[in-house]
């Protein structure tokens, strides 16, 4: 047993549901109670979507369970495929039906119906949303393309120059309530058409089951979201011979490193190397001198596997940030993270806890915060800068404008996204350079709001004594004065370190000399 | 009885389960905690209808069940309780905590009463434990506060004392109001159920009368009958009407004559009904389709026909219990259609086809019927906002207005562009 006081995922039969809802022509019974069709409000409210999920709850009560619960399936099931006549149905079961065993998958098989099942099986108490999305889009692929895998031959990625036509890949991964899926599948399209390559089929984010027929069609796969697709592409391959890409186009190097990546499978020369340095704006953009002041800004990792691991290299290569955590909740990408954070030197944070998330970031004392919403709201808390970068999905991540993660566009938005909620870097410079002007007031950052500490407070807040208490360390008076000198946004960090270094030196009472001695020991 | 129509009907459903009504019953007992234990579709399905997001560390959790609870019992009777032993020590502020059934808990007959017990007493003093369940197979929405009320019902002592009680959940300053009102017509011993503080619940006895603010407490009022409590037969405190009819019910328990009431709430009416008029302006006439979620809505029907002239197509409720719905029902016009349970596709096949102007329905089924061209309101706002009493009603109309005037502005075109 688990004590969860909120999760960065649910339970695996939503994956499945964002499978459903995010395709054609399928529809998915459910057996579960009515409770569980709280779920349609994610797509309804937070995804504002103006249609239904496709997704028939089968509603046992407590009165049905002595009684023929497999008789409730069998009703909703029909009743399903009479009125929305779906070309594919997926049938499954919740947390609470999987306790009742009615195997609805089986049942529906023995209804001679002439579509396809798909029967999940979704192990509730195990697993999570994004494994259950991942499985239910393997399965139904599986389930549309197993009968092809005899008479198909392996797929060759250089068929194409055969065909006499341009290259067709497909894209597969994007879903509803995943991160910005809807405007990076454009921005993929769009690079990829540029390079003379197809777009085969989208999947499984608008396709239907003969879309998904029709995937045999392309010669590779781009693996755009590997928690959702990775076991699909892996099945493609194994059965089809079909390769696919492993690179995530997030960020400028490992979009050009995506580009040739699949030019390389395609065996298509790549002819415009030299004009995709300039695709985007945020090579100029980090280059300028108003970046400066980005360097070495410390950052704070969190989110998905995916967006984490981009997040992170985007940061420091890109951006020259100081990456002081990362970390995700995502266990099936748990190896990767760990490695991406080896090469950062940071030990990686793998946990579904939001607690322990907001701890290791209060420790990590970052600048700026890329995580969850969930982050956002702990970052809030702390007074520190936040950018969301990940899942779980809120409102305010389905923007109305086009705001990609991926790709050209993708990286113009990170870098805005990312770089405003820190102060503007001159704006930064004039603050410091007329801090010590009458007119200058500590606490009036727009960007921290109401939460930034203003020097009153901080040199009588309650923690500052309780510390002091317990490590019999005293600032003096002239370490204050100092203290007071340094600009806010550093001054938590430069209040830390003197204190750190008091104790390291065995200095009972911190005076501005103290403070520089600091300076100097720590840089 | 006016004559009404009654109808019932079985299938699937587009409702919420008990368990969401933590949502409003954590904020009105702040010393309570409440675990559910159950499955990650629990703690998500409560996060996601709460927003939860603001908060640092919000007073209701779930103790999620994994695989290895499962294969044995007694394994989840001391898993259990290594999570209460860690809660309690995380947040010694607690005073009351509610093990929550679920409907996973429910099916492997997890046994929470033997395990409240236990917990009773080794925490003897310091923390209170009880239970009750929240499941979806057996309660919908609203009915998990009938559920937590009826748990805390033995917990209460016993007093002869002459008292008005309120039995529901209502907001703090609509409580206060009440009160304010009560005093004014010379009741002065008030109290509240549930309390602002778990551990302050009311005594009570045969001299207790009772007084429901909410429709959907069906086994809490049951257990206080059996307490010797007398249960004041009236309309619910929707709207003028109801709310007028129900001070009065009350002032007649308590010997106090109608005309004081009108003395002093009339100057309320008539400052209400001024109010209402912007709102019966845009209402008036307008076809009306309630889909059921909270049990609120006969009531929420019968104030929006007879003080807003709304015309009523079809008035779905989860559940309905004739006899404590009895004066409601009353004062609903002839042949008014009520359906009780649902089959979401054929009730929404019956909104089609009767083109209503207005639809009271979930969150999940909102957009939807906005992207076909009908105005919705969402059913969860009428148990998170302030909507009783009279100084409520126009509040409580404007709900109702507030999406079709938007509609209006939207669709008209009131500015020439040069």
């Amino acid at each position: 047993m688990e004590l969860t006081l909120w999760t960065y995922e649910g339970p695996p039969h939503v994956g499945a549901m964002r499978i459903a809802s995010s395709m054609k022509d399928i529809h998915y019974v459910l057996h579960a109670p009515q409770g569980d069709t709280y779920a349609d409000l994610l797509f309804t409210m937070i995804e504002r979507r103006g249609q239904r999920p496709p997704v028939t709850y089968t509603t046992f009560q407590a009165r049905d369970l002595g009684g023929d619960t497999a008789e409730l399936v069998k009703k909703n099931i029909k009743e399903a495929v009479e009125r929305f006549k779906p070309k594919t149905l997926l049938v499954g079961e919740s947390c609470t039906a999987e306790l009742i065993q009615d195997q609805p998958g089986a049942l529906a098989k023995g209804m001679g119906f002439d579509m396809p099942i798909v029967n999940l099986e979704l192990p509730a108490y195990s697993k999570k949303e994004n494994w259950g999305a991942s499985e239910t889009f393997y399965q139904l692929i599986r389930t549309l393309l197993k009968e092809k895998v005899s008479f198909s031959e392996k797929i060759s990625p250089l068929r194409w120059k055969e065909f006499g036509r341009r290259p067709k890949v497909n894209i597969l991964g994007p879903s509803l309530l995943g991160f910005r899926c809807r405007d990076d599948v454009i921005e993929i399209q769009r690079i990829l058409s540029e390079q003379g390559i197809d777009t085969n089929v989208v999947a499984p984010l608008g396709a239907s089951p003969d879309d998904i027929e029709r995937l045999i069609d392309a010669e590779i796969n781009i693996c755009l979201y590997p928690e959702i697709a990775e076991a699909s592409c892996e099945w493609l391959k194994r059965n089809f011979g079909m390769q696919y890409t492993s690179t995530i186009p997030i960020g400028i190097k490992n979009t050009i490193e995506f580009i040739n990546e699949v030019h390389k499978k395609l065996d298509l020369p790549l002819t415009n190397k030299k004009e995709l340095e300039n695709k985007s704006k945020l090579p100029w953009y980090s280059k300028s001198v108003d970046s400066n002041y980005l360097t070495g800004k410390r950052v704070f990792i969190f989110g998905d596997g995916t967006h984490a691991i981009a997040a992170a290299k985007i940061a420091k290569e890109e951006l020259g940030f100081e990456v002081v955590g990362l970390g995700t909740y995502s266990r099936e990408m748990a190896r990767q993270v760990r490695a991406t954070a080896k090469d950062l030197n940071v030990e990686a944070l793998i946990t579904n806890n939001y607690l322990e998330v907001e701890d290791a970031m209060k420790k990590a004392a970052p600048e700026l915060v890329l995580g969850t919403q969930m982050e956002r709201h702990s970052a809030k808390r702390l007074g520190i800068p936040c950018s969301v970068i990940s899942t779980p999905m809120h409102v305010q991540d389905v923007p109305a404008r086009y705001s990609p993660q991926m790709g050209w566009e993708g990286a113009n938005v990170i870098f805005d996204d990312w770089v405003h909620p820190l102060m503007m870097g001159l704006e930064e410079h004039l603050i410091d350079m007329f801090k010590h002007d009458f007119e200058f007031v500590d606490g009036h950052q727009s960007h921290l709001g109401h939460t930034a500490t203003n020097t009153k407070e901080f040199l009588n807040s309650d923690e500052k004594k309780e510390k002091n208490s317990k490590e019999g360390i005293i600032w003096t008076e002239s370490g204050r004065a100092e203290l007071i000198k340094v600009p806010f946004f550093v001054r938590g960090k430069v209040k830390t370190n003197t204190e750190k270094y008091a104790i390291l030196r065995g200095i009972p009472e911190i005076s501005d000399e103290t403070l520089y001695d600091a300076k100097a020991y720590f840089s | 009885m006016s004559k009404v129509e009654f109808n019932k009907e079985n299938g699937p459903r587009e409702v919420f389960c008990g368990l969401t009504s933590i949502v409003w019953l954590h904020r009105r007992m702040p010393d309570a905690f409440f675990l559910v234990v159950g499955s990650r579709t629990c703690a998500h399905l409560i996060q996601s209808a709460a927003g939860v997001m603001i908060f640092a560390e919000p007073r209701f959790g779930t103790a999620i069940l994994e695989e290895k609870d499962l294969a044995g019992l007694a394994d989840a009777h001391e898993e259990l309780d290594r999570v209460v032993n860690d809660l309690i020590a995380r947040r010694p502020e607690i005073k009351t905590l509610f093990l929550v059934g679920s409907c996973p808990s429910e099916v492997i007959k997890l046994d929470l009463a033997t395990v409240a017990e236990k917990l009773n007493k080794r925490f003897l003093g310091q923390v209170r434990f009880v239970n009750y369940s929240g499941s979806g197979i057996e309660t919908t929405f609203t009915q998990g506060e009938d559920g937590a009320l009826k748990a805390l019902i033995p917990l209460m002592d016993s007093s002869d004392e002459e008292k008005l009680l309120l039995v529901g959940t209502l907001s703090n300053n609509v409580e206060d109001r009440f009160k304010k009102i009560f005093r004014n017509l010379g009741i002065s011993n008030i109290e509240s159920f549930p309390p602002r503080q778990s551990t302050e619940l009311p005594k009570i006895g045969k001299n207790t009368k009772v007084l429901l603010t909410q429709p959907y407490l069906s086994d809490t009022v049951r257990d206080l009958k059996h307490r010797g409590c007398e249960i004041i037969s009236a309309p619910f405190p929707l709207g003028i009407e109801g709310s007028t009819e129900w001070f009065i019910a009350a002032a007649k328990a308590f010997k106090i004559s109608e005309l004081k009431v009108h003395e002093i709430i009339s100057p309320l009416i008539n400052r209400a009904k001024l109010a209402l008029e912007s709102h019966k302006e845009i209402l008036k006439g307008k076809r009306l389709f309630l889909l059921p979620e909270s049990q609120l809505e006969i009531s929420l029907a019968r104030f929006l026909h007879n003080e807003c002239e709304m015309d009523l197509i079809e008035v779905g409720t989860p559940y309905l219990n004739k006899d404590l719905m009895k004066e409601e029902i009353n004062l609903l016009p002839d042949n008014t259609k009520i359906v009780e349970g649902q089959h979401v596709e054929k009730q929404l096949d019956r909104v089609r086809e009767s083109n209503p102007d207005l639809v009271v329905c979930g969150m999940g089924l909102a957009n939807p019927l906005e992207a076909e061209g009908i105005s919705t309101k969402w059913s969860i706002e009428m148990v998170f906002s302030p909507i009783h009493g009279i100084d409520q009603a126009a509040d409580l109309a404007g709900l109702f207005s507030r999406p079709l005037k938007r509609n209006q502005i939207l669709t008209s075109k009131t500015l020439v562009t040069h």
